[in-house]
């Protein structure tokens, strides 16, 4: 080797490392570029302005926690108990909170030494430690109170509307409404709602002990009063994991049914015409590049909203994906098999069945039951837009934008579903087509 | 003495073809209850679906096209405005793109340290391993749509929701991908790394990323591709984006057709596009490797 080429190596190695410095460096700068152009196009700056804190705290809070109100009508005196405020969760008749007291005065103990006492002629009291005793009283449309100018921060008040907000609970006074809620950790009205006979019961004692409701058995009564829960509705929670689940089944199946004889169409070594190839691969890549989203809306109006329309979103969509990973598969099917199944004089339709199917359908169940898993999460999306299963039912409960704990509920189990069509798909991979090492 | 062994093989191969049939014909058994189990799923699947369905099945299907030739040929009167209508729709879908393109960098980057924590022989913290990979799950499991609606109810409409719900989704699916390459990195350059006294972040860098970044790099392609599409359905949802706009162009009904088709149109092509450029690079950057 003379100095010359030594030289000219050196060259060129000095100059494939500048070249890899330049990636080095230009790839990452690229990137933050990049991000700095989002962080102006997608208004960063501006998006604290348009976030909604107040609606964060609400949401971390309701998601865990539940609150019971007592609210006075100040037309007809009549003062109601309820979780959560809503008719569903009323307290029968002459049942109440044991922290309310009284019947001419109702003294309301919210705990942490605030007590609110609801008087007669629409006048109420409010005893909040280190803050002077407020008074109220509530006219025709408006709220006089004994409140100086200079108000705390958890205060907020006008002649119409008065708001104090404490760290063991709220209270707002209008002309029409007084109210209190109170809050406590957890879900209430879970198990059972107020008005079955096996509300506030031990399991111990539903279980064991003595028959609660005289017309059914505890344990089948317990189950029917759970399952028939009007707050949180477990009957209808069940029916739509349900229907999300048997989505992306059918949507999966159906695909799979449907692309295995296309594929054979679209491969090259089981389909010697051209233009019934190009044909098919044309389909396959026009159904996948539609998506989901334009056959959801697409068939949504053929088909109304549901579970049905759903699946075939998916139906159609992952026959596309399956007819390409099915023809790829069958491109890469060793031709050895195939010919030593024809030396035994098979006829072409036993050749297939032999010689090709053995082959493929490892990959092509890894693949089907991979889609299966990750089906049921497009299915909780399409669901949210075609109206049907978890996802409808997640979309209307952050609609309603006071059932936080309902989403709670609801997102803990999606993730469940998820992570159980994900063991499910895993456990069956492994059953049929063994453990991969 | 010859005799009596060739009986007695005789017999063996009888038993061996008696038991060899009974296995044939207990597993063709189980393959016909298997597919029996899976035909009356499928139909009763699908009888309870239709029933809960609003419409019927068999109702609908002769009014599938419907819709879509209503959307032609309302879109075909007016083919003078849709050049037009394209370019009015052209900066959403650059929204939905980059949408797209920002939570798939930013779930590619979470993804690498998930997955290389979680990795055993890489990971830094070698007991934290089960717990990273939890996250990973768990972050794979959250369908977009949960965090989006709960993100547009905090941060308002817009891009910045699906950014992060994406992202998040993004990071723990790849990480998951990528610790399938991790795994069968050779560990011989992080052990000459590691002999140098090279820091574990430089042990990755040097030791590691090169060995896997061809296969990193085609699943955040192909990452890339599935985001475009969850993209746009979360702008149906209220996100911001081409999404966004159609439904808001879908809810005008008809006399609007020639919107919804420009959008249709944008999407698909968008869809198609990134889908080819996607599946050519991605053959590039694996070619030669597996075999």
């Amino acid at each position: 080797m003379t100095t010359i080429d030594l030289d000219a190596t050196k060259f060129e190695a000095e100059k494939l490392f500048q070249c890899k410095r330049l990636i080095g460096f230009g790839i990452p700068a690229v990137i933050a570029v990049y991000f700095v152009y989002i962080f102006f196009a997608f208004d960063l700056p501006g998006l604290a302005g348009r976030a909604n804190m107040e609606n964060a705290v609400t949401l971390a809070s309701d998601s865990w926690s539940h609150k019971v109100h007592v609210t006075r009508d100040n037309r007809s005196g009549d003062v109601t108990y309820a979780v959560e405020g809503e008719r569903k969760g009323i307290y029968p008749e002459g049942q109440r909170p044991d922290w309310v007291r009284g019947d001419e005065v109702i003294t309301i103990d919210l705990g942490g030494d605030i007590i609110v006492r609801y008087l007669p002629d629409n006048r109420t009291e409010i005893e909040i430690p280190g803050f002077q005793l407020i008074e109220a009283q509530a006219e025709g449309r408006t709220v006089t109170t004994n409140l100086p100018d200079d108000l705390p921060d958890w205060i907020s008040a006008s002649d119409r509307r008065v708001g104090i907000t404490t760290a063991e609970g709220r209270i707002t006074l209008t002309g029409a409404r007084t109210e209190v809620f109170n809050y406590f950790p957890g879900w209430e009205l879970f198990w059972f709602t107020l008005d079955s006979p096996y509300y506030g019961q031990s399991l111990a004692k539903i279980l064991f002990g003595d028959q609660i409701d005289p017309a059914r058995g505890n344990i089948k009564g317990a189950a029917s009063d759970w399952w028939n829960n009007a707050m949180w509705r477990h009957k209808d929670v069940a029916w739509a994991i349900g229907e999300t689940i048997l989505m992306a089944f059918l949507g999966t199946m159906g695909a799979a049914i449907i692309a295995l004889p296309l594929g054979f169409l679209a491969a090259k070594r089981f389909s010697p015409l051209m233009l019934v190839r190009a044909a098919t691969r044309r389909l396959f890549d026009f159904v996948r590049g539609v998506d989901a989203l334009i056959w959801t809306v697409v068939l949504a109006r053929a088909f109304g909203p549901g579970p049905l329309t759903g699946a075939l979103a998916i139906l159609i969509t992952d026959t596309g994906t399956f007819g390409k990973i099915f023809s790829e598969a069958l491109e890469n099917v060793d031709q050895k098999q195939i010919e030593g199944v024809a030396s035994t004089g098979a006829k072409p339709l036993q050749r297939y069945r032999f010689g090709v199917m053995p082959q493929i359908v490892p990959v092509l169940l890894a693949q089907i039951l991979y889609f299966l898993e990750s089906n049921t999460r497009s299915a909780t999306i399409i669901g949210a837009i075609t109206g049907g299963g978890i996802g409808l039912m997640l979309t209307q409960a952050i609609q309603t934008q006071k059932d936080w704990e309902e989403v709670a509920y609801y997102i803990v189990l999606i993730i469940a579903m998820v992570m159980f069509m994900d063991w499910f798909s895993g456990w069956l991979r492994g059953k049929l087509i063994g453990r991969k090492t | 003495m010859a005799d009596i062994s060739l009986s007695g093989a005789h017999h063996h191969v009888d038993g061996i073809q008696a038991s060899y049939m009974a296995q044939v014909q207990r597993r063709r058994l189980y393959g016909g209850l298997a597919l029996l189990i899976f035909v009356v799923l499928m139909a009763s699947g699908f009888n309870v679906a239709d029933d809960r369905n609003a419409g019927g099945f068999w109702d609908g299907l002769h009014q599938i096209g419907d819709y879509p030739a209503d959307v032609l040929s309302e879109a075909w009167e007016k083919r003078a405005d849709l050049p037009a209508l394209i370019a009015k729709y052209f900066p959403a879908l650059v929204e939905t793109i980059n949408i797209a393109a920002v939570s798939t960098l930013i779930g590619a980057i979470g993804g690498l340290f998930l997955s290389l924590l979680g990795t055993r022989g890489l990971a830094k913290w070698p007991r934290l391993i089960p717990l990273f990979r939890r996250i990973s799950d768990i972050m794979r499991a959250v369908p977009e749509i949960v965090i989006a609606l709960v993100l547009i109810f905090v941060l308002g409409g817009g891009p910045v929701p699906a950014m992060i719900a994406i992202a998040i989704h993004t990071a723990g699916a790849l990480a998951k991908m990528f610790s399938e390459v991790s795994e069968n990195t050779d560990l011989k350059a992080v052990e000459g790394l590691a002999s140098t006294g090279a820091t574990w972040s430089q042990r990755m860098l040097l030791g590691v990323l090169p060995q896997v970044a061809p296969n990193y790099v085609s699943y955040t392609l192909l990452r890339f591709e599935i985001n475009i599409r969850a993209s746009a359905i979360l702008g149906f949802v209220g996100a911001g984006g081409l999404g966004y706009e159609l439904r808001n162009a879908m809810a005008w009904g008809p006399g609007r057709f020639d919107e919804a088709a420009a959008i249709f149109i944008l999407l698909f092509g968008t869809i198609v596009f990134f889908d080819q450029v996607s599946s050519r690079y991605r053959n590039r950057l694996t070619e030669g490797q597996g075999q």
